[in-house]
């Protein structure tokens, strides 16, 4: 982790920057959610700073702050071999406005990691070219890494739907029907013997 | 007979040519049990593919948040199940960051030689699985006897054969065993032969390399923009390597060369799992040899460390302190921190946020198959719908870490 990061940061992006800190050795900077974007792009093709590898993303709950979410980014050098931690806060308590840009076009390793956090955190990535659940079905309801979501709540019983059925496409293709799937001369719809 | 209709447009006559659609997986032998692709194919050529995780996904950060600080370890032996001893000691170096403490140079020997039979077994079990997904059952037998010398040696060790939990905060569960060094150095011989005997029959031969040469090629750059690590990452001519980069435990006094590829196909990839396997062998008997024989492995520190047993049963100080570390856990002090280390398929990260208490607030931890996984569509797209085994074994995906 370089201090140096934060003081660059702090002179380039002034009052954007909310706050910086160094705990554990580990150097954060705090902006605000606006300019997520345009600090990311700095950090990325600024010579000085040149973070090429996006290392993790992820979103923390923090129910009793507004904005509640928080979104904790980190960054790698492998030039410089230096490491940055980047955190934004957004959506008040009720989830509402709970969105930041998305950094897909500058990391390309970005896309899994804010599907993660979409599914499950519920932060929404504005210019995300996918955003889907990624770890949960479709029809899972809730965000289970909300500090609200309780550890044992139960999910509701997902009936076979197609395509049509559901009216919308379906984010994944419908599981096998029936009479699919099953083995040659084994089909249950054929009679014994037909084949 | 029927005369041939010659108004037929000419294209009529060729077969339609439909793009296809075909589940891979997740029931698929060489999808690991746990992936699911779903191809678009024209032909046999792939055309787009949708690469679909999560169907091993446990809730494991949601259940760390429920539990103390030391009742996580458990939780990160299932992450990633062959080489478990490396997210144990990843996971105890990191909350070990926030507590400022450093654990005594014998335990650090010590969990360097364990983790690196860990990524010792986790290099077998990708090479050998990848060889018996292209049609050669030997190595693979091999390998996985190779492995199972390694696990006798942990097995000795911690007492468990795979999931261990040995990891503790501050040092580890039990100091090490008399017979560890001349077991170490005793399998790593036989180890060795094996993999080179199964080396021999692989290489020479024209259908495995056919299938694997130049299959599934990934350039330095593309590599780092999906953020890959590790052996996968290396093989594309990208030297990071935690250890290397940014030493932790003794990697820094020890001697080893970091194998880096050319081309970062799945020749490469499979070529270096096999010369990271002689590295680590090298960096066991080095860490044998610099392993004090007596001295405490645990460091002093009442606050994470559990008291010895004597003193449990003896003093009422020693009660208190055991039941304080029980039932409420290890205070860690509050704030934040994101500590890396070099687990079997890359960096092995931990993110981890701590109100003060003894239960975790948040434990993240960025699976580095996650990302590898990531760039799966990446690699087959346009390829033939067989490299997609060969590709998909070499990124060795390991479903716990990767789906959480």
């Amino acid at each position: 982790m370089s201090e140096r990061v934060l003081e660059v940061l702090k002179a380039k992006f002034g009052d954007a920057v909310l706050k910086t800190h160094s705990q554990f050795g580990d150097d954060t900077a705090i902006v605000d959610a606006k300019s997520w974007k345009a600090v990311c792009r700095f950090l990325r093709d600024d010579p000085q700073m040149s973070f090429d590898m996006f290392t993790d993303l992820c979103g923390v709950d923090y129910p009793d702050r507004n904005p509640r979410i928080e979104v904790v980014l980190h960054l790698y050098s492998t030039q410089r071999r230096h490491r940055v931690r980047l955190k934004c806060a957004v959506g008040d308590e009720d989830m509402g406005g709970c969105e930041v840009d998305s950094i897909c076009d500058l990391w390309v390793g970005a896309n899994w990691f804010e599907r993660e956090a979409y599914d499950l955190v519920g932060v929404t990535f504005k210019g995300h070219p996918d955003l889907r659940r990624i770890l949960m079905y479709p029809e899972f309801e809730g965000h289970p890494l909300l500090k609200d979501y309780p550890a044992d709540r139960a999910q509701p019983l997902v009936p076979y739907r197609t395509e049509a059925e559901a009216g919308v496409p379906l984010e994944k293709l419908a599981p096998f029907a029936h009479d699919e799937g099953m083995p040659f001369g084994r089909h249950p719809t054929r009679e014994h013997g037909e084949n | 007979m029927e005369p041939i209709d010659l108004d037929l447009d000419e294209n009529e006559l060729e077969l339609p040519s439909e793009p296809m659609h075909l589940n891979m997986g997740p029931s698929h032998p060489a999808m690991h049990g746990t992936v699911r692709i779903v191809l678009e194919l024209s032909g046999e050529t792939i055309v787009k593919s949708d690469v679909q995780i999560g169907y091993l996904h446990r809730g494991f950060e949601k259940m760390c948040e429920r539990g103390t600080w030391g009742q996580v370890f458990p939780y990160v032996d299932r992450l990633n199940y062959v080489s478990p001893m490396l997210n144990n000691v990843g996971y105890a170096l990191a909350v070990e960051k926030m507590c400022e403490i450093q654990v005594p140079d014998r335990c650090q020997w010590y969990r360097m030689i364990l983790g690196e039979l860990a990524r010792m077994s986790d290099h077998l079990t990708c090479t050998g699985a990848m060889a018996m997904e292209l049609g050669a059952f030997t190595p693979f037998l091999w390998y996985i006897k190779a492995r199972e010398m390694i696990w006798d040696i942990l097995e000795e060790e911690t007492g468990a054969r795979l999931t261990h939990s040995f990891g503790r905060i501050g040092g580890m569960a039990n100091p090490p065993t008399p017979a560890l060094k001349e077991m170490c150095k005793n399998s790593i011989k036989a180890v060795l032969s094996l993999v080179e005997e199964g080396e021999g029959m692989l290489l020479k031969n024209r259908i495995f390399l056919d299938r694997l040469e130049g299959v599934g090629i990934i350039s330095g750059a593309d590599a780092i923009a999906l953020s890959w690590t590790g052996p996968c990452l290396r093989a594309s001519g990208v030297a990071y390597d935690v250890r290397k980069s940014h030493p932790y435990l003794k990697y820094d006094e020890v001697d080893f060369d970091m194998p880096l590829g050319k081309n970062g196909d799945n020749l490469d990839r499979f070529l270096i799992r096999l010369a990271e396997l002689r590295q680590s062998a090298r960096i066991i008997l080095q860490a044998c040899d610099r392993m004090a024989d007596e001295g405490p492995v645990n460091c002093d520190d009442p606050r994470v460390v559990l008291p010895p047993k004597s003193e449990v049963y003896t003093t009422i100080e020693g009660t208190i302190q055991h039941f304080k570390l029980i039932m409420e856990g290890a205070k860690v002090p509050a704030g934040e921190c994101y500590s890396y280390t070099e687990g079997g398929n890359g960096e092995l990260g931990f993110y981890l946020v701590s109100d003060g208490t003894g239960t975790p607030y948040r434990v993240r931890i960025r699976p580095p198959c996650f990302a590898i996984t990531g760039g799966l569509s990446k690699l087959i797209n346009g390829a033939m719908l067989s490299d997609i085994v060969p590709t998909f074994g070499s990124l060795n995906m390991i479903g716990g870490e990767c789906d959480h």
